[in-house]
């Protein structure tokens, strides 16, 4: 059978049952993994190796007497270094939180604790996930398993490139404007952003509240949907949780798109995207027509602007989000000769650029006299995005577009231009400002053998239509399999 | 020139909650520093607040009780400053769609009525306690500070009046009656000294007759009713100085100084008042729909300024009615002793007088006596019947009062029952003129003066029982 640590979370939670493998098997074979590919992928801040083989051996007792909380149990999984776990050290990839280790665990990984799965450690990010490369780390940059010269995407490039590299079965990612789905396509994997309110914030370290949703990174459709059904559902911890169940993630996986209406949306195909992944998207649009989909072009004027909306209101609501990053209560402190001067010299000596960047712009559309114009105004786009979608979807059962504008890029090509980086991001804000589901699905390799993404979008609580669509690519697409990663012992 | 004070009050109000505004923790100052904490009211990194029910509720209570109209959406935005005790460095409150908005309190000074409209009232939350150590323990001078963050969450109602309050005396009456009102809504101990109501005052002075308001200047710091009318009154004075000097008023920040009755210019934050409010994405609005809101409203209690007419009715004159309905204790008390059928009047009078010193001289609240409703009754009675002086009565509340027991036991145990026997009484009085029978025969004689001397000496036969009316109607009868 294939390395273990290759499998998908299907096929390793099949081996479990069979006794084929062992949950302590499976963790120790990512762990091998790991201590080959980390020195040169750098996907983890934290490896918790103790932590892991304890919850697989707990799991490997549970199995043995046939009594396996679930499709997870046993299951070796990364989480994004912005989601609380108790006990264990979560810096958001910043110098600010170096050190802090929390005292609770956040709902998703609550919830996936009891399911059984094992975590393997904590994985790097853009610091607070601002940045869709992974280089804005303080604890530096994550590179992609493809190709180590690229970047793996961002902000959650290193569980992405841990999924990757096979230093993890999957991963959970969080999306404010791209985060999980940008890095799934830079990296071949799926990734899915589910409807906001659908996953609990509870534990998630805020950067933009109204736009953040935790997510799955994995290996196939089917992963994706199960590891979302496990992490979906209302928290009473969060306030802007959904009351209802969640929709089902699996129910509708291999019912094909025979009737389905896909529409394309054009200021999203086109313009500012990369030939080659033109290319792979047509060319998987027209595998879904003939696959017997009704396939649609649409307009959707508003998200030409969704990008500057993007920019106001997430540096608005980080502004307010970080400033509890003070030295007062945890963290970093630095000191100075009185309280207010050793908050701005924590601050200023915590936070990388990127931050300080976003911070001072939210500061400034938050500010008296400009709130209307730039905070006010990127509202009101938001609205209209909300109600243009709204009306797509009365045409329509999903929404496609290419992922990314391109195929991952160097190391260093964008870091000294923070627009180009933004535009990283064109594709997939407009779903984050709408509160829509999106996600990611591999579709191909460019020319130098790079994943290319294709995105598929559903209404609020489309996630089961949007699965369907999704796995029905995934089975039209050629399998782009895993990448090939000179590996030294380290 | 004659200037014309202009005052708004802003009020802010900890409610008793059993626990804080968005996290599961016990509302509870007694406790060691820093043990009613969590994640949320903490504010670490990726903890989320959820709203309290009841608190909405609570305000909506308030809301209802100052006649306010209540939104039917409203919601949270985010204040932002940065202060060491405020956890998130921002503060979650309301902005342009609070709860409660556009409701009135009617206050009376001297016998003239005014009706004090209340702009808003909104939901908040409260930061925690920061203590200076070292030297003064003012922050300037202290080597350190310490943080309880016990407080910080607390669920916070701030009542912000019109400029409609024209004296320093009227802002005091408002205050005093929002205060009986909210204590008697049961939702706040608000006590002034430990700072769970909290006064603030925005002050400013226009020459009589005009319309256009002065530059206002926020007051703080007054810690009891009469430290907020000396400060009003300071600053209305200390602002019709500088402009008739030829000044002009700075809009300004002012510390009340209760040691030197003057008011101090506080150093302005930089950048103070911008606190970039934005709707707060973490919440969703408030929802108080018109059956809830009906709900609540069924639940509200007779309000004081009610409850005093009704007093009125009753017998209690205007002022005690006003203080009886203030407490819940003597209200209970009160209309318990008038339903055992006790004159209104004096049982008023006992209440407001004696009850109420005894309650300030023990430092005990009144429900935690042993007096009771029939006990008042009983004393009512007895003054009635003469036996015992209006004087005894007073010493026989306080012992019982002090859970000696009841009255008639006490009058007894105390011996200040008065002889109203009036065959006892005439017995002394006949020997007494027996024994001074000559001034006897001088005051029969015409000199009325003498009548005292006789009332004095049956007194001290009787030991001071007897009742001096009682007395005198015996002597004339004997002189006729
Ligand atoms: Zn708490």
């Amino acid at each position: 059978m294939t390395e273990l640590s290759q499998l998908t979370l299907v096929e390793a939670a099949a081996a479990l049952r069979t006794g084929e493998c062992t949950s302590v098997a499976l963790t120790e074979s990512v762990l091998d993994r790991a201590s080959l590919t980390e020195a040169s992928v750098h996907a983890y801040l934290t490896i918790d190796r103790q932590g892991a083989m304890a919850a697989a051996e707990a799991s490997d007792r549970r199995i043995a007497a046939e009594k396996p909380i679930g499709p997870l149990d046993g299951l070796p999984i990364a989480l994004k270094d912005n989601m609380m776990t108790k006990g264990i050290e979560t810096t958001a990839s910043s110098k600010i939180l170096s050190g802090y280790i929390p005292p609770y665990d956040g709902t998703v990984v609550k919830l996936l604790r009891e399911a059984g799965a094992v975590f393997v450690g904590k994985t790097n990010l853009d610091e607070f996930a601002m940045g869709s490369s992974t280089e804005n780390s303080a604890y530096g940059p994550t590179r992609n398993p493809w190709n180590l010269d690229t970047v793996p995407g961002g902000s959650s490039g290193g569980s992405a490139a841990a999924v990757a590299a096979g230093s993890a079965l999957a991963g959970l990612g969080s999306d404010t404007g791209g985060s999980i789905r940008q890095p799934a396509a830079l990296c071949g994997l799926v990734g899915m952003k589910p409807t906001y309110g659908l996953v609990s914030r509870y534990g998630l370290i805020a950067f933009a509240s109204s736009l953040d949703q935790i997510g799955p990174l994995t290996r196939s459709v089917q992963d994706a949907a199960i590891l979302y059904e496990a992490i979906a559902g209302h928290d009473p911890h969060d306030a802007t949780s959904f009351p209802g169940p969640a929709p089902s993630g699996t129910e509708r996986l291999g019912a094909g798109v025979e009737g389905l209406r896909v529409g394309v949306v054009n200021e999203l195909s086109g313009e500012g995207i990369d030939d080659e992944v033109l290319v792979a998207f047509r060319t998987t649009i027209d595998r879904l027509a003939n696959a017997g989909a009704e396939v649609v072009d649409l307009s959707l004027p508003s998200t030409a602007t969704a990008l500057s909306a993007y920019y106001l209101i997430a540096p608005a609501e980080c502004s307010a989000n970080l400033a509890r990053f003070d030295g007062v209560r945890y963290g970093l402190r630095v000191d100075g000769s009185t309280v207010d001067e050793m908050m701005s010299l924590t601050r200023a000596e915590g936070f990388g650029s990127e931050v300080i960047r976003r911070i001072l712009l939210g500061t400034y559309a938050l500010s008296a006299g400009y709130y209307d114009a730039f905070y006010g105004q990127a509202q009101r786009v938001r609205t209209l995005i909300i109600q243009e979608f709204a009306t797509a979807y009365e045409q329509v059962d999903v929404l496609v577009s290419p992922t990314a504008p391109a195929p991952a890029f160097e190391l260093g090509a964008k870091t000294q231009d923070p627009l180009s980086m933004y535009m990283q991001d064109i594709c997939t804000i407009p779903s984050n400002l709408s509160g829509h589901p999106a996600m990611s699905v591999p579709v191909g390799l460019s020319a130098s053998g790079l994943p290319i993404g294709f995105q598929v979008m559903a209404p609020a609580l489309g996630e089961t239509v949007m699965f369907q669509v999704a796995a029905a690519i995934e089975a039209l697409s050629d399998d782009i399999g895993r990448p090939v990663l000179e590996v030294v012992a380290s | 020139m004659n200037w014309e004070p202009v005052i708004g009050i802003e009020v802010h109000v900890e409610l008793e909650t059993a626990s804080k505004m968005f996290c599961g923790c016990a509302v509870d100052f007694e406790a060691e520093p820093n043990t009613n904490v969590c994640p949320v009211c903490l504010g670490l990194p990726g903890a989320l607040p959820v709203p309290n029910r009841k608190a909405i509720e609570w305000i909506t209570k308030i809301g209802l009780a100052f006649n306010c109209s209540i939104s039917e959406r409203s919601q949270f935005h985010r204040k932002n400053y940065f202060y060491s005790d405020q956890p998130k460095n921002y503060q979650i409150s309301q902005f342009d769609v609070p709860v409660c908005h556009d409701g009135w309190l009617d206050v009376t000074v001297a016998g003239a009525t005014s009706r004090i409209r209340i702009n808003r009232a909104h939901m908040e939350e409260d930061t925690g306690k920061s203590i200076h150590v070292g030297d003064s323990g003012r922050i300037h001078s202290a080597t350190e500070t310490l943080l309880n963050f016990n407080r910080a969450g607390v669920p916070l109602v701030e009542i912000v009046s019109e400029a409609d309050i024209r004296s320093a005396a009227q802002a005091r009456a408002y205050a005093q009656d929002l205060r009986t009102v909210v204590t008697a809504l049961g939702v706040s101990d608000a006590k002034l000294e430990e700072g769970s109501i909290r006064f603030d005052a925005n002050v400013s002075i226009r020459p009589v007759g005009t319309e256009p308001f002065g530059t206002k200047v926020e007051v703080k710091n007054m810690n009891s009713f009469r430290s907020l009318e000396r400060a009003v009154d300071y600053e209305i004075r200390r602002q019709e100085g500088v402009l008739e000097s030829g000044g002009i008023v700075h809009q300004e920040t002012r510390h009340w100084d209760e040691g030197e009755g003057v008011t101090h210019s506080m150093r302005s934050k930089e950048g103070s008042s911008d606190y970039r409010y934005f709707p707060e994405p973490d919440l969703l609005p408030i929802e108080v729909t018109d059956e809830w809101r009906d709900e609540i409203a069924a639940t509200l209690p007779e309000m004081p300024a009610a409850r005093a007419l009704r007093y009125v009715a009753l017998g209690a004159d205007g002022d005690s009615a006003s203080s009886l309905a203030g407490s819940e204790a003597l209200a209970t008390l009160f209309e318990s002793a008038v339903e055992a059928g006790a004159p209104g009047n004096v049982v008023a009078n006992w209440l407001t007088g004696e009850v109420t010193a005894w309650s300030r001289r023990e430092s005990l609240d009144v429900a935690e006596s042993a007096l009771t409703g029939k006990h008042l009754r009983d004393l009512a009675a007895m003054v009635a019947a003469n036996s015992l002086s209006s004087t005894a009565a007073k010493e026989v509340l306080g012992y019982v009062l002090a859970g000696e027991g009841g009255p008639a036991e006490v009058a007894t145990a105390h011996d200040l029952v008065q002889i109203s026997d009036s065959g006892a009484l005439e017995e002394a009085v006949d020997e007494v003129i027996a024994d001074n029978a000559e001034q006897f025969a001088r005051l029969a004689g015409g000199e009325d003066k003498l009548i005292g001397f006789f009332v004095g000496l049956v007194m001290r036969v009787t030991g001071g029982k007897a009742d001096p009316r009682a007395v005198t109607e015996i002597l004339r009868s004997r002189i006729s």
